[in-house]
């Protein structure tokens, strides 16, 4: 048995409207008063006072979220995997890895498929980023940063270009040519600056803008050509590790996740946080969007990952087990949706039925940590980097 | 360079971002779990038949197949 702390409703009248209703403690000016849930929203909405102390800010940040949690709670009235319970159960899968691409110096910490479903871009720690054709296991095009740690690299929507970086707190793009006599690094283009490093970096449905995460606590949107920042996005209150866009149909949205256990969803154009779910007990390492754009799912240190409803503004599963105790470090859907396939720290890719929320395989085969896994533009297929030096193709 | 460092804000200025950022949360639309979660049933029943990783795919036609097992001697 633990011991539980319960929250003594007083009913009484509010010190503002001064109707009969349950009241909730509220601090102005290190006073205590009691207020109906309905003043203390409007006192919320009435401005910070000029000499607002950081306690009666923490309560006010308090109590926002036990309304937000409230409102929540009353949409909550079925479990996704109730609903999904007459749906077919997934027979067994047989997954195995197919391509095993060596050639990297040291952990892998990145990759992003080409849209032609074939190429892949992958980057290490130790510096090098490697384009590679997943069909014949070649390598097509190799360069070696400046810095360490490339921990984030993408394929240009055109297959023309890639962008990477890392502790170089940049974000550069390097177009790529089959001429042998062109240096690839001498064409190189830095395009984002930021105050620390770059966790993430994402093109845009073009090659004209990147989108970036960094671990200074702020996401923002360039243009590749100048250089120029467009957009810049804040809200995290620690390092961002992780974003993803929303599927175009779906319009100008992306979510990000970040070391304060938050994942929040931006609007690109004016640069406003949407929505933001705080249920992860740990950093999140990855979020993707669902195939439909209507919710998305996260991996985090908790060792659990977690898919959020966009229009039910909450959480909707958890997929754990008592057995995954290590952290998940990246997500990412099959074409469908159906299935979730999840990177750990063990070693391990597990695979979840998404709607029922069970686990239907897991995966064995890389010697280290799984860093980064994505499933290929036509879902054929899944690619997955490790600490292991290598990357794995399943099918 | 984007505005700010988060390290370098104030506790302070931290929680009212925070604050500012869920009075805005609080006024949102929200609609049912049952029917978000029916609609997203339906999108994957939809579409599940497609998806090559959840039927599979005959080995002939699966582009990572297993190569061919030639050996130069």
């Amino acid at each position: 048995m633990c011991d539980q702390t319960f929250l003594a409703i007083v009913f009484g009248p509010c010190d503002r409207c001064s109707r009969e209703k349950p009241l909730r403690p509220v601090y102005i000016k290190s006073e205590q008063l009691s207020y109906c849930s309905i003043c203390v929203e409007m006192m919320a909405t009435e401005g910070l006072h000029e000499n607002e102390t950081l306690a009666s800010l923490k309560n006010e940040a308090e109590s926002l979220k036990g309304k937000l949690e409230e409102e929540r709670a009353k949409l909550h009235d079925v479990e996704l995997h109730q609903v999904a319970e007459r749906v077919e159960a997934l027979g067994q899968f047989v997954m195995k890895t197919r391509r095993t691409l060596k050639g990297h110096g040291n952990k892998v910490l990145c990759m992003d498929w080409c849209k032609d479903k074939r190429r892949i871009v992958s980057s290490s720690q130790d510096g090098k980023v490697i384009v590679w054709d997943s069909f014949t296991t070649n390598k097509e095009h190799a360069v070696t940063m400046p810095c360490t740690w490339v921990m984030a690299c993408a394929y240009a929507p055109s297959g023309c270009a890639i962008a990477c970086g890392g502790l170089d707190n940049k974000c550069s793009v390097y177009p790529l040519t089959f001429d042998k006599n062109e240096n690839m690094a001498a064409k190189k283009k830095s395009v984002a600056m930021h105050t620390n490093y770059l966790s993430a970096c994402s093109f845009t449905n073009s090659d004209m803008q990147i989108l970036t995460a960094s671990g200074d606590g702020t996401c923002a949107l360039w243009d590749v050509e100048s250089g120029q920042l467009l957009q810049s996005f804040h809200g995290h209150g620690a390092d961002v590790l992780c974003l993803d866009l929303a599927p175009s149909e779906t319009g100008n949205t992306f979510v990000s996740g970040g070391c304060d256990k938050k994942a929040m969803v931006w609007d690109m154009r004016s640069g406003q946080c949407i929505q933001s779910f705080e249920t992860h007990d740990s950093d999140i390492n990855s979020v993707r969007y669902y195939p439909s754009g209507d919710a998305f799912a996260s991996g985090s240190d908790d060792a659990t990952c977690r898919l959020y409803d966009l229009r039910a503004d909450r959480e909707v599963a958890i997929y754990s087990k008592e057995s995954i105790i290590f952290g998940a470090s990246s997500v990412d859907f099959s074409l469908s949706g159906r299935l979730l396939f999840a990177g750990y720290n063990d070693y391990t890719i597990n695979v979840w039925d998404v709607l029922k929320g069970s686990r239907v395989s897991i995966l064995f085969g890389h010697e280290n940590r799984v860093s980064t896994l994505r499933v290929s533009p036509d879902g054929t297929a899944f690619c997955s980097g490790s600490w292991d030096h290598t990357l794995r193709i399943w099918a | 360079m984007p505005a700010i460092n988060i390290e370098d804000l104030s506790e302070k200025d931290k929680l009212k971002m925070e604050v500012e950022q869920l009075r805005k949360e609080v006024k949102l639309e929200r609609q049912p779990v049952s029917k978000c979660s029916e609609e997203i049933k339906n999108y994957i029943e939809e579409r599940s038949g497609e998806d090559p990783l959840v039927k599979g795919v005959p080995e002939e036609k699966n582009p990572f197949k297993e190569k061919g097992g030639c050996i130069i001697a």
